[in-house]
């Protein structure tokens, strides 16, 4: 009996631990799937004003997804040490560049990434090799690899933001993109935006 | 009863706090092996800092083969031994190196992958990296003889995952024989580059 209640105070401790550190204590099986609410990811409020102001965000400290000022937010999970995900970068590039270029979908449809187990270092490498203007975010100890289903990379994650700030996974795939206008009507569709005039 | 529950504690600690995370890129799709979790150091280097640097001539994947004296008096070299082709964290490191040749030519350094698998194994390992701009050699044959010199062969016959920075007088700078099971921090090579001559 005392060794049962020694071993629950041992997790309550372990959990505990956690808690504090907000990290979690298991990957998940699976990742984020479709239909599904995201799980949380929390991340720092960038300092660079420019993307602070992208994501629509105040002050310091962190955020979660939701806290991003759209409707739809696309999480590109990648790694600087993954060919895969150089050879896309330009073809993210151009999505982002296809969405701040379109008056009806700028503004609702932003785009983060994040990097897997990547350092600060290795994502500003990434971002300057590659020129990308969104925001990227190091995951140096895989902490929202682990809670996305430890996915290979590049893995694209679209969530649907709703007013009451709830979320929904609209998308969630692994490896290139498709062609970006059909990837930007496939969005539209499950996000239930609404082309310009329409 | 303490002592009993000593065993149980550190099974539960071990569960808790100790995992293996590693990313891995879609381009290599299923056919990594995965090793789990292995012991994170299994040799010890005779080497220390100081030390000139033991030569070697080795066959590298384009055919030429590649002493480490010729780079005396004209580059710095760093030494990147990865264990085997095919396995999760290594598939996710020389890809990262290949990106940042930039910061070798800065330092006026070179950067030599070694493993201690056949040619046709590595070089169709490293075939979807895309073109490797740095030397790719093979210690096959005698098997591990390289890293035996370099004290980094483990007891199963694969080596290491060590980085060697070496100056142009052929004295070794750095030494990090790393966790097997992590990633080296690319800022450690920065760090340590920037330390040297050019």
């Amino acid at each position: 009996m005392k060794k049962l209640f020694l071993l629950f105070i041992v997790f309550i401790v372990s959990f505990a631990f956690f808690s504090v550190l907000d990290l979690p204590v298991y990957a998940a099986k699976e990742p984020p799937a479709e239909g599904g609410p995201l799980p949380v990811i929390k991340l720092p409020i960038p300092k660079n004003p420019e993307e602070k102001n992208y994501l629509g965000l105040k002050g310091e400290g962190s955020f979660t997804i939701p806290q991003i000022k759209a409707k739809v937010v696309i999480i590109e999970i990648f790694s600087m040490y993954c060919p895969y995900c150089q050879n896309e970068a330009p073809r993210v590039n151009e999505l982002y560049n296809a969405i701040e270029n379109s008056p009806d979908l700028k503004g609702k449809i932003k785009i983060i990434g994040i990097g897997a187990g990547n350092t600060p270092m290795e994502v500003d490498i990434f971002r300057k090799k590659f020129q990308i203007a969104f925001p990227l975010f190091p995951d140096v100890d895989y902490s929202i690899h682990k809670v996305c289903g430890e996915v290979r990379t590049p893995y694209f994650i679209g969530v649907k933001i709703n007013e009451d700030g709830s979320d929904e996974v609209i998308y969630s795939r692994l490896g290139a993109l498709q062609e970006i206008n059909q990837f930007l009507e496939l969005i539209r569709n499950r996000s239930g935006l609404k082309k310009e005039g329409s | 009863m303490a002592k009993k529950s000593i065993p149980i504690l550190a099974s539960l600690f071990l569960f808790l706090f100790i995992s293996v995370a590693y990313g891995v890129s879609e381009i290599y799709k299923d056919y990594i092996y995965q090793p789990g979790a292995l012991k994170p150091i299994d040799s010890k280097t005779k080497l220390k800092i100081g030390d000139r640097a033991p030569d070697f001539t080795l066959p590298s994947i384009s055919g030429e083969k590649v002493s480490l004296s010729q780079y005396r008096w004209k580059k710095n070299v760093v030494i990147s031994f990865v264990p085997a082709a095919w396995t999760p964290v290594c598939s996710d490191q020389w890809p990262g190196y290949n990106l940042v040749k930039d910061i070798f030519d800065e330092h006026d350094a070179i950067l030599l992958g070694i493993t201690v698998d056949n040619i046709p194994t590595l070089y169709a390992w490293t075939r979807p990296m895309g073109n490797i701009w740095f030397p790719v050699l093979s210690d096959f044959w005698p098997h591990g003889k390289v890293a035996q010199e370099y004290g980094v062969l483990r007891s199963n016959g694969v080596s290491e995952r060590a980085l060697f920075v070496i100056d142009k007088k052929g004295i070794i700078r750095y030494i990090d024989v790393h966790d097997i099971n992590k990633r080296p921090p690319l800022e450690d090579i920065v760090r340590e580059l920037g330390r040297l001559k050019k």
